[in-house]
């Protein structure tokens, strides 16, 4: 399966979907100017990749700041990755920013997916 | 030239940091987040201030790219007018707005925001999870219809709002949120 491995602009995440090495990542800062073009890749490769999945999946979120328009494309990926079995969230958050703690906790109640929260 | 003079008065009286009036992009966007977060840089804002400037700019300056009516004279459109400005103060930062919306939005708009206003802090946040949850997926302008949520939580006040009658077909809407810079918890 293909490799995602999309870098990081100052209004887009880094992105990086690499099963063979088991690595699932979205990081940094999410505001593109159209949040559901530039989500629906990633849809569409966790769709193809949901067919057949690794034994383990464990999707880390590590975002400084996303805006309304992500958060909406980010529940779209929880609940594909929902679909997954054996699928944990890694949910990274600044040590200091409540926020972005708070947000992942919302996330967590509209999704039956088990998160994990750390700080960097 | 005296109103180069008066210009730069007002923007001292009222303490603004920036102000932009023209055309709104996402490449304008940027450019004005980056204006707005080196001035904090230099200051040594608080970070977690800094991340709610951010935030409740984004929304506010995104809303502008999606929303603002091109106002049609004699049929042909004529610009994407608005006007963006943070404030600042000793206590807090002051992001206001303001764009031209036909006036049949007005009522919608209004309700939306006395809405959002009436909320308390666990209102707005059941209510954010209400509106991410319905199937609705993004409007064909691309938003969520979280914007004024989120900038009602990000900055624990009430949004000011006001909606100026420019004529027949249009309003002025013009938007202040208050992120205060004392107490890191303010609601």
């Amino acid at each position: 399966m293909e490799v995602i491995n999309k870098e990081g602009t100052e209004d887009t995440p880094k992105i990086i979907l690499n099963r063979n090495d088991g690595i699932f990542e979205i990081s940094g800062r999410s505001l593109p100017e159209d949040s559901a073009d530039f989500y629906q890749p990633i849809l569409d490769w966790l769709e193809k990749y949901s067919g057949s999945p690794n034994p383990e999946t464990v999707f880390v979120f590590k975002l400084e700041y996303f805006n309304t328009a992500s958060s909406k494309l980010i529940l779209d990926i929880l609940s594909k990755l929902e679909t997954i079995t054996n699928t944990r969230i890694q949910w990274y958050f600044h040590e200091d920013d409540e926020d972005m703690e708070e947000a992942g906790t919302e996330f967590s109640e509209l999704v039956e997916v088990p998160f994990e929260f750390k700080t960097y | 030239m005296k109103y180069i003079y008066e210009l730069h008065r007002t923007m001292i009286t009222r303490k603004l940091i920036l102000v932009y009036e023209g055309e709104f992009t996402q490449e304008i966007t940027k450019s004005v987040l980056a204006m707005a977060e080196r001035n904090m840089d230099a200051i040594g804002e608080d970070s977690g201030i800094k991340r709610k400037v951010f935030n409740v700019m984004v929304e506010c300056l995104q809303n502008i790219v999606k929303h603002s009516d091109e106002i049609q004279e004699g049929g042909a459109p004529v610009r994407h007018g608005a006007v963006f400005m943070i404030g600042k103060d000793d206590d807090k930062y002051l992001i206001t707005s303001g764009n031209p919306i036909q006036n049949d939005k007005v009522e919608m708009l209004n309700n939306k925001l006395d809405h959002i206003n009436s909320l308390d802090k666990e209102g707005l946040k059941n209510y954010y999870k209400e509106v991410i949850k319905s199937n609705k997926g993004l409007s064909e302008k691309g938003g969520a219809g979280l914007g004024f949520i989120d900038m009602a939580r990000k900055s624990g006040q009430k949004l000011q709002f006001d909606f100026e009658p420019m004529g027949n077909e249009y309003s002025f809407f013009s938007l202040k949120t208050v992120i205060r810079r004392t107490a890191t918890d303010s609601e």
